[in-house]
């Protein structure tokens, strides 16, 4: 990244802090004047959301910034990346879930910043284990990633990858939330492929395990 | 060898709490669903009635001898009382399900629960009466009040409350005069029933959650003006969130005692309690679950070298309430090593 992008992302990273979505999107715009929106996405959006989890990780962003942040991220890229467009990446085919659980905000706040980074995927709300393995078998995920709260959803995860395994499936499960960022880990024990602390993490998760399973 | 214990829980915790040494470091084993497997029941069963919520805290005072009594049966009872659905589990916490507060219009016409009148809220002030009924002034009784601030999370969910407090100012602010309101009845009705202090449950207060901007200008005065309410002593508990950047804030609030995080400097934090403050925490609840009983006594004695120097500290888990997924043979282990290196005057292996 150059000093002029760096002093960019950190510019627009303020903007989203401030919840000031006019200068957000004026600056979005001047951007497109000169890129593509797939470049605006990776040059602007994506190390901007990475700079508010970074920001979260070291106790300096509040987790109400970065979901805050990150809605405004979608809506703005949705006005020139919308889900019909063909730039929109929709492989590998990904789901987010949050699973046996009622605390949505960080399967909101993944939500976001992965359609604010181009990518397209389904949002199954909130399933049980039983549920899930069906919906990504009959999807024919390659990526699911799942959001738990609670202790005991957390440990559910691992009901995910039998059932998974059992029914032949490809899928790859990256898991995030707060029983994960107490205990390291615990993704390891559950049997997940991957773990992100942060909404960057999670789109980072993503990368590199499309490139583990693109053909 | 252990001391001879000299004092009794409630005088432990106070002496502690004033900041000077007790006569051994107090813990408190914040066990709420622990007691359905005391009593070989399910947790909705075990909820259903005073009796087993009572018979299970004073079996685990026995079994782990360690210094409260602990009549929390679920977060979510608070929003039960406001009409809210409670789902229960088999091997976790109760959580709350549809939100009360569908649409933010329901804010102008939400009604304060009667705390003598609500069901759910009378089953814990029996279950607070008989308790100290059997513990007397022995052992301290920690009752536990959401703040008027936190409370939205339950009632209309995390991301709504969110967008509320940025861009419905208004409404915002009658929210929390009427959860106000019903804190304070809530506390003092659990106080009156016997309970010695009140946890004030106020994890959106963290900078973890909001920033400290945020919270100085949508919170901290309702919480101000609640806790001067509140009849009695209360400790903050943030669960699990940050606490550093707002601890002089905290102590504006004029609560006493701070539970704090497993994942923030403890150190740091005696340091800028030291005085203000009391300090309870901050074993790691989630990852509790898979410690051997010498990794537990090494946690122990780290957070007592650590914190317990000079007293004004409670050692405990750092979210409120341990996992159900915690097994015995960990919570003996924990209350094993305060009893063995918790002595004060501390042994040069528990001194910093």
């Amino acid at each position: 990244m150059t000093g002029s992008t760096s002093r960019k992302v950190r510019e627009f990273a303020d903007k989203l802090l401030a919840m000031d979505r006019l200068g957000a999107e004026r600056m979005l715009n001047r951007s497109r004047v000169d890129h593509t929106p797939l470049q605006v996405v990776e040059h602007l959006i994506v190390p901007s959301l990475e700079e508010l989890g970074r920001g979260w990780e070291k106790g300096t962003v509040a987790l109400a910034q970065v979901y805050m942040g990150s809605r405004i991220c979608e809506e703005l890229v949705d006005l020139f990346l919308p889900p019909s467009s063909s730039e929109r990446s929709s492989q590998p085919q990904m789901g987010i879930v949050l699973l046996d659980d009622y605390h949505a905000l960080g399967k909101m706040i993944v939500y976001a910043a992965l359609r604010a980074s181009g990518y397209e995927l389904h949002d199954y709300g909130r399933l049980t284990s039983s549920e899930l393995v069906e919906r990504v078998c009959a999807d024919s995920l390659q990526i699911i990633l799942i959001s738990t709260l609670m202790l005991r959803s957390a440990l559910q995860v691992k009901d995910v990858q039998t059932g998974l395994k059992v029914a032949g499936s490809p899928a790859k499960i990256i898991v995030g939330g707060a029983p994960f960022r107490f205990d390291p880990e615990l993704w390891r024990e559950v049997g997940a492929d991957a773990m992100g602390v942060t909404a960057g993490d999670a789109v980072r998760a993503v990368e590199k395990t499309m490139k583990e399973v693109s053909p | 060898m252990t001391q001879q214990q000299t004092m009794s829980s409630m005088q432990r915790v106070l002496t502690s709490l004033s900041h000077k040494e007790p006569d051994r470091v107090p813990f408190f084993l914040l066990l709420s669903m622990h007691g359905a497997k005391e009593l070989g029941l399910s947790i909705k069963d075990y909820f259903s009635k005073a009796d087993y919520v009572v018979e299970g805290q004073l079996r685990m005072l026995n079994k782990y001898r360690h210094d409260c009594l602990y009549p929390f049966f679920y977060a979510p009872i608070e929003v039960e009382a406001f009409g809210g659905e409670v789902i229960y589990y088999e091997d976790g916490p109760p959580n709350s399900g549809a939100s009360v507060i569908q649409k933010d219009s329901d804010i102008r016409v939400l009604n304060i629960p009667v705390v003598q009148d609500t069901a759910c809220l009378s089953k814990v002030l029996t279950t607070i009466s008989a308790l100290k009924e059997k513990a007397g002034d022995e052992t301290p009784i920690i009752a536990v009040a959401v703040s008027p601030f936190s409370l939205p999370v339950m009632q209309m969910g995390f991301s709504r409350y969110i967008e509320l407090m940025y861009e419905s100012p208004e409404l915002f602010d009658h929210l929390m005069s009427i959860n106000q309101e019903f804190c304070v009845s809530w506390a003092n009705a659990q106080l009156q029933a016997g309970a010695t202090a009140v946890c004030y449950f106020n994890p959106l207060a963290s900078p973890t959650i909001i920033s400290r901007e945020m919270y100085l200008s949508r919170g901290f005065q309702t919480d101000k003006q609640t806790l001067a309410r509140i009849k009695g002593p209360t400790a903050t508990h943030l669960a699990s969130g940050h606490c550093l950047p707002i601890l002089d804030d905290l102590a504006d609030t004029g609560t006493a005692a701070v539970g704090v995080s497993s994942l923030e400097n403890l150190s740091k934090i005696k340091t800028a309690c030291q005085g203000k403050l009391s300090i309870i925490g901050n074993l790691n609840g989630v990852e509790m679950r898979r410690w051997t009983p010498q990794q537990a006594v090494n946690k122990v004695k780290n957070a007592i070298a650590t914190a317990a120097p000079g007293g004004g500290f409670i050692l405990s888990d750092n979210h409120g309430e341990i996992p159900f997924q915690v097994g015995d043979d960990v919570l003996l282990a924990i209350s094993e090593a305060v009893h063995q290196w918790g002595q004060y005057p501390l042994v040069q292996e528990v001194t910093p």
